[in-house]
């Protein structure tokens, strides 16, 4: 933190001696970037800081905007609401940012967003799809990517037209993200009449979810769609077909990782396994300036970096469209525009949800590898 | 419900259990020698997943293909390996805090945990990595109207905690290490007086806890395929908790221990919700505690005045 701090800060003074531009030496525009650095989702944090500081890093190379450098801060959360409230606190006070990218569980994007709107610092999140985060007249919050409501109505068609079951197991992880997923997800089954077989939700950390899989083997399900994030999601479908259970496993857009690979034991376990997510935004990168600007900064190009990357560049083009207006100019800005970005065009309603997001599903092939399932 | 249902829920359960019998001999096993609750134990484990995954493709790389000559080659280089992390940690961390107060170590060893969980997070990265699986298949058993099966897997870590216990005790019990470990515990200035060398014997005693730890870590990380750096903290816990509720200090205590508490949770999941299995284990726990304050299998504290 303090080298990157004083690396930038050292590029700020070389190109400030170097060019006698008088613009560059004025105060750089800091950005935060929060998110899950430690604990258990801290593969998440990681991507989110990745994306964010190779955009950062490319734009600062093309002399920052209006003359003004990027800096960025890294706030970690833990995906802690608690944690997550004291770190926007202190982004706010102490650190005094002028934009906030994050965070990443809806359960700690929720209480912190607020702390950001009160002190009228705009904040987009690339990752939180609860709908609370948009839904409470926050001029100044908004997001890079889809709803869970829109998600599990999908998910509900998905389910019931395309894989024709309706013996459905719901399992989340008791998080807001997870758990608003299901939620969700019942409703839109219980408008067309399909109550679910089981609903129960799991304890996050834990590593062992034989007795439920038990469960739902005797509450015969043909699916089960779980909500929730990936070091549960493994072990999970694991031990579901080491138990013999072949219901057909369905989840969200957390799935959409490489790691799943991994976390569930290979790619024999991951027949039957869906997902849905933004139409992956890897596929269309190509050798385009992004996929540039991701291998400069050493970043993988995995979803959520994708999602950080297109939040930064949102707040950049709003800083260049305002002249580095406040947070109201900027959020005025932001639903008057679109903008092209690293994962497709985005634009926004008045609640500052991104419209026309769109879900696909996704399935894995006998190597592991992603493929849209149509 | 089914016959062969519950048959398969007390299978869970004991599988869980053995997991948290395992891990919880090493608490039980320091805390019985020198009084001290080694809350780094299950970063330890969480270690020696790591260390059994790069010896693991280290094997494949040189050829090894044979499934018992891998498990055992894995198991002896990380119990070697993360024996020496045993040692170190008691040597950097809780010899110079030895006479200090009862918190100090303790204190210690949250912090010692926290870096080598930060650590292993930026040494080796946050995601989750996977290794595969040496032992597959199970056991089937037929009962009622299907059947309840047992991995290979689980089967081997219940014999494995069972047999860690039992030499463990012989070894406390009987042997001549075993006399001086308890003679340390019950006075370390008389012990060392009469001629054991109780520095020694306490690295010792940390090396056997790391040991069992990644004996643990070996098992549990080829049982469920996959690991990261922050799975120590939730089996440590549980382990613990497992430690105290069979009577920690005990052997046999941490394996019954373990056992009731993966029972426990298995029957409570499957049969109430697996969203309070938590809030009913602890319970449980506070009971046994309310009515045996010292554990199932503890001997009470006797103050001698």
């Amino acid at each position: 933190m303090i080298r990157i701090k004083s690396v930038l800060a050292g590029l700020a003074m070389v190109a400030a001696s170097a060019i006698h531009l008088p613009a560059a030496a004025q105060a750089p525009i800091k950005i935060a970037i929060a998110g899950p650095m430690t604990g258990s989702n801290a593969t998440f944090g990681e991507q989110l800081w990745g994306g964010a500081k190779a955009y950062a890093d490319q734009v600062n190379e093309k002399g920052g905007i209006r003359g003004r450098k990027i800096e960025l801060v890294k706030g970690d959360d833990a995906c802690e609401p608690k944690q997550a409230v004291a770190l926007a606190n202190r982004l706010v006070d102490k650190d005094k940012v002028d934009a906030v990218v994050g965070h990443f569980c809806s359960s700690s994007t929720i209480p912190a967003s607020v702390i950001y709107a009160d002190a009228n610092i705009l904040s987009i999140t690339p990752a939180s799809t609860n709908p609370i985060v948009t839904e409470r007249k926050l001029k100044t919050v908004f997001r890079s990517c889809g709803r869970d409501d829109q998600q599990a109505v999908v998910a509900g068609s998905f389910l019931l037209d395309k894989l024709k079951v309706t013996r459905i197991a719901l399992i989340h992880d008791k998080d807001t993200y997870g758990q608003g997923l299901v939620d969700a997800l019942r409703a839109a089954l219980a408008k067309r009449g399909v109550q679910p077989v089981l609903y129960e939700g799991l304890i996050r950390g834990e590593r062992d979810f034989n007795s439920l899989v038990t469960k739902i083997k005797a509450a015969n399900a043909d699916a089960v769609y779980f909500g929730g994030l990936i070091p549960e999601a493994g072990p999970l479908i694991r031990q579901m077909r080491e138990q013999g259970l072949t219901a057909k496993f369905v989840s969200g857009d957390a799935l959409a990782q490489a790691e799943i690979v991994n976390a569930a034991g290979g790619p024999q376990f991951l027949k039957d396994v869906y997902y849905s997510s933004a139409p992956d935004p890897t596929k269309k990168l190509g050798n385009s300036e992004v996929t540039q600007a991701l291998k400069r900064a050493n970043v993988e190009p995995s979803n959520y970096a994708l999602f950080a990357y297109a939040s930064v560049q949102a707040l950049v083009a709003a800083m260049e469209g305002t002249n580095v207006g406040g947070a109201d100019a900027m959020a005025d800005w932001l639903r008057k525009n679109s903008v092209n970005s690293a994962v497709g065009k985005l634009a926004w309603n008045d609640k500052g949800d991104v419209v026309d997001f769109q879900f696909d599903f996704f399935a894995f092939d006998s190597n592991g590898r992603r493929f849209e399932y149509r | 419900m089914d016959l062969h249902i519950a048959a398969q829920q007390i299978a869970n359960g004991c599988a869980l259990g053995a997991i948290y019998g395992l891990i919880a001999v090493g608490y039980t096993m320091v805390y019985g020698v020198i009084r001290m609750i080694n809350f780094a134990h299950g970063e330890v484990y969480m270690v020696s997943a790591y260390m059994s995954a790069i010896v693991l493709s280290v094997l494949t790389v040189l050829g090894v293909t044979s499934p018992v000559l891998v498990l055992l080659l894995v198991l002896f280089v990380t119990c070697a390996i993360t024996g020496l992390f045993g040692w170190v940690i008691e040597r950097v961390a809780y010899r110079p805090l030895r006479g200090s107060t009862n918190l100090a170590p303790l204190i210690s060893a949250i912090g010692v945990s926290l870096m080598l969980q930060s650590y292993v997070q930026i040494s080796q990265g946050a995601r989750d990595q996977g290794v595969p699986n040496l032992l597959a298949g199970s056991v089937q058993m037929n009962i009622g109207s299907g059947t309840a099966q047992f991995t290979y897997m689980q089967l081997v870590i219940l014999l494995v905690a069972l047999s860690a216990m039992a030499v463990l005790t012989y070894v406390i019990g009987y042997t001549r290490l075993g006399r001086q470990c308890r003679a340390t515990q019950q006075n370390r200035r008389m012990a060392s007086a009469l001629g054991v060398n109780t520095d020694r014997i306490i690295s010792l005693v940390f090396v056997i806890g790391a040991i069992t730890a990644a004996v643990g870590g070996v098992l549990v990380t080829l049982n469920y395929g996959s690991f990261n750096f922050y799975m120590g903290f939730v089996v440590g816990v549980k382990a613990f908790t497992a430690a105290v509720l069979g009577g920690i200090g005990s052997l046999p205590g941490a394996i019954v221990g373990g056992l009731i508490l993966g029972l426990a949770e298995a029957l409570f999941a499957g049969y109430v919700s697996t969203d309070y299995k938590d809030v009913f284990a602890f319970v449980a726990l506070i009971c046994v505690l309310y009515f045996k304050p010292s554990g199932l299998l503890g001997r009470p504290e006797i103050q001698k005045v």
